[in-house]
C-alpha cells in the first residue's frame, strides 16, 4: 500500500470509527442509532432550506479549518482560533454597526477589521514565542480566556450595561436576498464565497508565494531553514498574524452574516476547538480544509435535527467529532494497522 | 480598618473555597507533566468529575446520607481515572500528539456529561443536591483573633484535603524512589529506560493520578460552587488550573500557592462591586489576571518557568 493511500485512509477510518463508536453510544443509551444517523442525515440535505442552512454553518468552519492549518504548516499550534475569532467577531459587529459609509467601503472595512483584530491577537503569542522562545500552546489557550472577557466587557460598556450590540447596518451586511431565497429562506449569505476565496490565498500563499515557501521550511526544520538563511522568527510571527487574521474572519461570518451582532457568552463558541479538527482531518491542505469543514459543518448543523426527528441529545454529534479527532491523533496506530494489513496479503 | 478587614472575612475564605478545585487538578497535572505528558485535557477531566459528583451524590444520597459529598469524590476520582485511561493509551502507546489528544478529551468530556445529563434529566441541568460538602470550624486555630475567622471557620473539607494532598503530593514527587522515577521519565526518558525504569508504565501512572486529581477537583468545584451541573459548571476551571501548575513552576505547592492566588482573583472579581475601595476596578480585569500572569510567568518576566525537559515527547524504545 503507498504512502498516499494510507494518507488519505486513515481520516476515512477515523471518520468511520468516529461514527461507529457514536452508533455504540447510541446503542447502549438505549436510542436507535439508524434513526439517530437517518436524522443527522435529514439534518443536513432533508431539503433546500436544510443544505443552505449547512452550506452556512459551513463557511466558519472553513476559516477556522485554515486558521489551524496554516500555523501548523509552519509547526505552531494555533489553539487561540476559539480567541482570535471572537475578538475577530466583535471587530467586524462594531465596525459595522458604528459607522455609515457605503456597502463597497463599509463590508470590506468590516472584513478588514476582523482580520486584523484575529491578526493582532496572533500576533502576541506569534511574538512570544518568536523573541522568548515561549510555547505557542499554552498561550493561546490563555489568549482565549482574555479574549472571552475582554470581548464582554467591551460589549458590556458599548451598550452602556446591555448584553449584546445593535445590529451591524446594512451596508456592511454579507446577507444575500438572492442565496435566500435560493433555499428556501435560509440565512446563507456570501460568506462562503468569502471562505472559498480565503483557501485560495491560502493555496497561493504556501504554494505559489515565496513566503510560503519559506514558512513550511521553517515548519519541516527550523535549523535547515535558519542556515539557509530565513528569518525563522519573522516568520513564524508572520505564520501567527496570518493564522490569526484566517480566524478573525472566521468570526466576521458570524457577525456579519449569521447573527448580524455580537452578544455577550458565558463560553465559547466552540468554532475555533473544531477548527483543529477540520485541520487535522484535511491533513492542513486548502483543499482538505473545505473537505473537514464541510464534514464537521455539516455534522454540527444537521445534529440539530436528532433532538426532534429521533429524541437523542444533539452532544452525540459532540461525541462523535471528538472521538474522531481522538482517532486521527492516533494515526499512527492506524498505519501501523494498516501497513501490517498490507504485508500480510503481499505475503499470500 | 473594620471594613476592610469585614471585606477579608468575605475574601479570604471564598478564595480558598474556589482554590480548592483549582489544587487538586494542578497538582494533577503537576503528576502528568513531570511525567512527561502534557495534559491540556484536565478541563475535560474536571468536567468529568463535576458531572458524577453531582449525579452520584444526586442517585445515592439516601444510602450514604451525610457522608454522600465524599463518596461522590471518590467516585468521580475513579471515573475520571479511568476517563483519562484514553488520553494514556494515546499519548504515551499510540504516540498520538499529547496537545491534540488533550483537545479531544476535553470535547469529548463536556459531550458526554451533557449526553448523558440531557438522557438522565430530560433537561440541560441537573437537579441541585442536598447534602453539600461540610465547612468545619477548627477547634483552637479559630480563637486567633483576626486569622482565626479569615482561615479557621467554616472551611470546606475539601479545602483541607487540597492542601493536604499538595503537601503529600510534595513528599511524593520529592522524598520518594517514585517520585525520582517520575521526574526522571520527565526529564530524560532514555536515561531513565538505561537504568531499568519501565518509562511507559510510570507514564501511565502519572497520567491516571492526573486523571482522578482533577476528577476529584471537578467534584469539589460541582459540590461547594455551583451544587447542580450543567453546560457552564466548570468552564474554564481546568485551563486556570493547568496555569496555576505552570505559574507554579510544575512544583506541587508553587501550583498550590499559584492555585490559591488564582482563587483569590475570582473571589475579587465576583465580589469587586461590594468591596469600598474595588469598585471602580472593571471586574474583567480581575477575570483575566490569572491568564495575563501566566503568559507574563512564561515569558520569564518573574523569573523563567521551564516545563520538564521530555515534555510531549512519546518515548519510542531504541531511538535516539
Amino acid at each position: 500500500m503507498s504512502n498516499r493511500i494510507i494518507n488519505v485512509l486513515v481520516p476515512v477510518i477515523s471518520i468511520i470509527l468516529g461514527l461507529l463508536v457514536g452508533a455504540v453510544v447510541m446503542l447502549v443509551s438505549g436510542y436507535d442509532p439508524i434513526a439517530g444517523y437517518a436524522a443527522l442525515w435529514n439534518g443536513i440535505f432533508g431539503d433546500t432550506y436544510a443544505i443552505g442552512e449547512t452550506i452556512r454553518q459551513i463557511s466558519p468552519y472553513i476559516l477556522a479549518g485554515l486558521a489551524v492549518a496554516f500555523a501548523f504548516r509552519t509547526g505552531l499550534f494555533n489553539i487561540g482560533v476559539e480567541g482570535q475569532l471572537i475578538v475577530g467577531w466583535f471587530a467586524a459587529a462594531y465596525v459595522g454597526m458604528a459607522f455609515e459609509l457605503p456597502k463597497f467601503i463599509h463590508l470590506p472595512l468590516a472584513l478588514l477589521a476582523a482580520a486584523a483584530a484575529g491578526a493582532i491577537w496572533g500576533l502576541i503569542p506569534g511574538l512570544l514565542k518568536a523573541t522568548l522562545k515561549v510555547h505557542e500552546v499554552i498561550v493561546t489557550i490563555m489568549m482565549n480566556y482574555i479574549a472571552l472577557h475582554i470581548v464582554n466587557a467591551l460589549i458590556k460598556s458599548i451598550s452602556h450595561g446591555g448584553f449584546k450590540l445593535d445590529k451591524i447596518q446594512e451596508t456592511a451586511s454579507l446577507r444575500s436576498d438572492f442565496l435566500s431565497e435560493l433555499t428556501d429562506f435560509s440565512t446563507l449569505h456570501y460568506g462562503i464565497f468569502v471562505a472559498l476565496f480565503m483557501v485560495f490565498i491560502m493555496w497561493f500563499l504556501l504554494d505559489r508565494m515565496k513566503l510560503g515557501y519559506e514558512l513550511k521550511s521553517v515548519g519541516f526544520n527550523e535549523n535547515a531553514a535558519e542556515y539557509a538563511g530565513m528569518n525563522v522568527k519573522k516568520n513564524i510571527v508572520m505564520a501567527m498574524v496570518i493564522s490569526g487574521a484566517f480566524a478573525g474572519l472566521g468570526g466576521a461570518m458570524e457577525a456579519l452574516g449569521t447573527f448580524g451582532n455580537i452578544s455577550a457568552r458565558a463560553g465559547f463558541t466552540g468554532i475555533g476547538f473544531d477548527g483543529i479538527a477540520v485541520a487535522l482531518l484535511g491533513a492542513n491542505t486548502p483543499l482538505g480544509v473545505i473537505f473537514g469543514a464541510s464534514l464537521f459543518g455539516s455534522l454540527k448543523y444537521g445534529a440539530n435535527n436528532m433532538p426532534n426527528a429521533a429524541d437523542i441529545p444533539i452532544e452525540i454529534v459532540s461525541i462523535v467529532i471528538a472521538l474522531i479527532i481522538f482517532f486521527v491523533a492516533s494515526g499512527y496506530i492506524i498505519r501501523v494497522g494498516l501497513l501490517r494489513l498490507s504485508k500480510k496479503k503481499e505475503a499470500k | 480598618m473594620s471594613t476592610f478587614l469585614n471585606v477579608l472575612y468575605i475574601i479570604v475564605p471564598l478564595s480558598i473555597a474556589y482554590a480548592a478545585p483549582l489544587i487538586f487538578t494542578a497538582i494533577g497535572g503537576v503528576f502528568s507533566e513531570r511525567s512527561g505528558v502534557i495534559n491540556i485535557g484536565l478541563e475535560g477531566l474536571m468536567v468529568m468529575g463535576a458531572f458524577v459528583g453531582i449525579v452520584f451524590n444526586l442517585f445515592f444520597v439516601d444510602t450514604f446520607g451525610a457522608w454522600t459529598p465524599w463518596v461522590s469524590i471518590l467516585a468521580a476520582m475513579l471515573v475520571s481515572s479511568i476517563f483519562s485511561l484514553m488520553h494514556a493509551v494515546a499519548s504515551i502507546s499510540f504516540r498520538a500528539d499529547q496537545v491534540v489528544s488533550g483537545v479531544a478529551i476535553n470535547l469529548l468530556g463536556i459531550a458526554i456529561a451533557l449526553f448523558s445529563v440531557k438522557m438522565i434529566f430530560g433537561k440541560g441541568q441537573t437537579d441541585f443536591i442536598q447534602e453539600k460538602i461540610p465547612r468545619f470550624n477548627i477547634p483552637f486555630l479559630q480563637d486567633i483573633p483576626v486569622l482565626g475567622p479569615m482561615f479557621f471557620k467554616s472551611v470546606y473539607g475539601s479545602s483541607i484535603l487540597a492542601i493536604s494532598v499538595a503537601i503529600l503530593a510534595w513528599f511524593i514527587i520529592y522524598k520518594t524512589p517514585f517520585g525520582l522515577r517520575l521526574r526522571s521519565v520527565g526529564e530524560h526518558p532514555m536515561a531513565a529506560d538505561t537504568m531499568g525504569i519501565k518509562v511507559n508504565r510510570i507514564r501511565y501512572i502519572a497520567v491516571l493520578v492526573s486523571g482522578g486529581l482533577a476528577g476529584m477537583g471537578g467534584a469539589v468545584y460541582a459540590q461547594t460552587m455551583t451544587n447542580d451541573f450543567g453546560h457552564a459548571t466548570i468552564n474554564g476551571q481546568g485551563f486556570m488550573a493547568l496555569a496555576a501548575m505552570i505559574f507554579g513552576k510544575w512544583h506541587p505547592i508553587g501550583a498550590m500557592g499559584a492555585a490559591i492566588f488564582f482563587g483569590f482573583a475570582q473571589a475579587l472579581a465576583i465580589n469587586s462591586s461590594s468591596i469600598p475601595f474595588m469598585e471602580n476596578v472593571p471586574s474583567f480585569i480581575l477575570y483575566i489576571l490569572p491568564y495575563v500572569l501566566t503568559i507574563v510567568a512564561l515569558a520569564g518576566f518573574i523569573g523563567k518557568a521551564n516545563g520538564p525537559k521530555a515534555l510531549g515527547d512519546p518515548y519510542v524504545k531504541g531511538s535516539r
